[in-house]
């Protein structure tokens, strides 16, 4: 970029002044930044009810994002933040977060309930929360290392009926009780 | 644009000889050379915007040299700050941070010192500890308090008494001290100066900590709030729910309120020299303008208070080379809020590295999230996406972007601590 433009601007001189003027269209970087001051720097959150996004796929993000804008996910300020941006930056911000490292948390999680997690996943959501959380298959969001405290609100969403659930989602949890879900949080949490 | 020209007229200059070789030169091997001088940035105030600022110019460059100069060892955040006054913290530990991780994980100078002067011509810093050049130099100092508009005010005094509590610190305690000495029955006084001030629905949170408190504490007593505004700043109808539902009758609100006097022996506060109203503690928040060295940096603009800026690169339009950011800024849209300090911090740091290496800047996308707690358990928010207006040259809200919460919420509460633990974890490391 730098080498095009000095070229350029020796060629074209005085016009090259002016160009300097105006500005180029924010990146991916300019727009996710401005997202950290809640999910973290480059996207890892410190702070538990607040998903890191470092490292989450872009998939998952835009289809985060698109429904928090559309108001088909419930939000709070998402829902609003949202609609600042066309579908272009949601894709830009989504590649940005998807290009960072994935965030370890250090979480206090009871062991017990990871090992029983760690049985029940295997059988039940692998099959779309691959490599134990770490990809997601589609638009399925990484939950690796994820903030338990923000995956329990999400999940509490998921069963009041507040988050929609994909179906075949649907379909595992259902017959699932509280106790062997809250295993699975604690899995997907404690997954470096 | 001059900075870009005489940047641009000097790489113009520079390549004039050695036109041909040095950007020939250029295929393989940037022109910075390994004997130009160590390029220097230097950030005055560590807060919400200073922090920032650095710490992204040398996540953005490292070849940047970045000095952050701070009068404290510490900092305490203004926002949650309530939330100690209304009883909900102990202590405001979970509200400082420190800058030893901060300039360890970026190698970030950090120091200590008393900003006297900027020499803008000669691109230097005078502190307690000596001078600091730099190439490009980010003030982001807060606020000061516009105490001559108020008779009988005493800039060292009068806070010892009626405090603002409006730079959270001994200021925060002191109130806090107040508060717990009040006697059941008496009241107290808020002073709201007149918009634009440091963090709008701010002294409305306030009203609402304190009021909590009165109510479990101090039986007979209520908060009085004199609004110098014609009516509540932000998020107006969430306050007044707030209010109505848990505090009824113990938030006495008045609008249009300007406090002009002041008198500390017999605790009243005189308005627009008629009305007299008395307080057994008086937080007085006084009419507010851009940190002091913005002011003796000659940053300040024609209305004598704030600075003005490019909205692209946050870069004063009286003196080049030197961005002004946060509270101090005139930022358009865009609330004098810690987050949106945070945000334009990163604008800021943005556009400082394209100008230094002569690179085209990127225009500004910036957010605002602020939170204000109506109880122990129940938070609000307001949002916003901003950009610049271009035909205005002005930083403007998305459509859409700006709202507050339909209700009061206890999950927003959950957010807002997460808010707190993100933000200030950003700033300090």
């Amino acid at each position: 970029m730098t080498m095009k433009w000095r070229g350029w601007a020796l060629t074209t001189g005085v016009l090259a002044i002016s160009a300097m003027a105006q500005a180029a269209p924010p990146t991916a970087a300019m727009l996710s930044n401005a997202c950290a001051g809640c999910h973290g720097t480059n996207g890892g959150s410190a702070g538990p009810s607040m998903p890191s996004l470092a490292g989450q796929s872009k998939e998952s993000i835009v289809d985060a994002m698109t429904k928090f804008k559309s108001g088909a996910r419930p939000a709070s300020v998402m829902g609003r933040l949202a609609k600042g941006y066309s579908d272009a930056e949601i894709a830009a911000m989504g590649e940005f977060f998807s290009k960072q490292k994935i965030h370890v948390t250090n979480q206090s999680l009871d062991p017990a309930k990871v090992s029983r997690g760690a049985s029940l996943q295997e059988a039940n959501c692998s099959r779309c929360h691959i490599d134990d959380g770490k990809e997601g298959k589609d638009d399925t969001p990484v939950m690796a290392s994820q903030w338990l405290t923000y995956l329990q609100m999400q999940m509490a969403d998921y069963l009041t009926g507040h988050r929609k659930m994909p179906e075949k989602m649907k379909e595992k949890v259902d017959p699932m009780s509280k106790e062997d879900l809250d295993a699975l949080l604690h899995f997907y949490a404690s997954v470096k | 644009m001059t900075l870009e020209r005489r940047n641009f007229l000097k790489l113009l200059g520079a390549g004039a000889g050695v036109a041909t070789a040095g950007l020939a030169g250029c295929a393989t091997q940037q022109p910075k050379t390994a004997s130009a001088p160590t390029r220097k940035v230097v950030v005055i105030g560590g807060g919400y915007g200073g922090t920032i600022a650095a710490k992204y110019v040398r996540m953005m460059d490292p070849s940047i040299e970045v000095t952050l100069i701070e009068r404290n060892d510490h900092f305490v955040s203004c926002p949650f700050s309530n939330l100690y006054l209304g009883g909900l913290l102990k202590d405001l530990s979970p509200l400082t941070i420190k800058y030893d991780k901060l300039a360890a994980n970026h190698g970030i100078k950090v120091v200590q010192a008393e900003v006297t002067g900027i020499d803008a011509a000669g691109h230097s810093v005078t502190t307690s500890k000596g001078v600091f050049k730099y190439d490009r130099l980010v003030v982001s100092p807060g606020i000061e308090f516009r105490t001559d508009e108020i008779k009988g005010y005493d800039m060292a005094s009068t806070p010892e008494v009626m405090p603002h509590a409006w730079k959270a610190g001994p200021q925060t305690i002191l109130l806090r001290k107040q508060l717990e000495a009040l006697k059941p029955g008496d009241n107290v006084v808020i002073s709201i100066p007149l918009a634009p001030f440091r963090c709008p629905p701010g002294p409305y949170e306030r009203a609402s900590m304190i009021a909590m408190y009165l109510k479990q504490h101090k039986p007979g007593s209520k908060v009085i709030i004199l609004d110098a505004n014609p009516d509540i700043v932000s998020k107006k109808g969430l306050f007044m729910k707030g209010w109505k539902k848990h505090y009824d009758g113990l938030v006495d609100y008045r609008p249009a309120k300007k406090v002009t006097e002041v008198d500390t022996r017999n605790m009243t506060v005189l308005i627009e020299g008629v009305e007299e109203v008395r307080g057994a503690v008086i937080n007085l928040i006084p009419p507010q303008k851009a940190g002091h060295i913005a002011h003796v940096a000659g940053l300040v603009g024609d209305d004598k208070k704030w600075c003005p800026v490019n909205p692209m690169t946050f870069e004063s339009t009286l003196h080049k080379d030197i961005h002004v950011i946060g509270d101090s800024s005139i930022a358009g849209a865009m609330p004098k809020s810690g987050y949106s300090a945070n945000s334009e911090a990163k604008v800021c740091a943005s556009s400082i590295v394209a100008l230094m290496n002569g690179k085209e800047i990127t225009e500004m996308s910036g957010i605002n999230t602020c939170y204000s707690y109506l109880s122990a358990k129940e938070a609000v928010s307001v949002t916003g996406v901003y950009r610049v207006n271009k035909e205005k040259n002005v930083i403007e809200a998305v459509p859409g972007s700006v709202g507050v919460s339909p209700d009061l919420s206890e999950v927003e509460a959950i957010y807002a601590e997460s808010w707190l633990k993100n933000i200030l974890t950003e700033m300090s490391t």
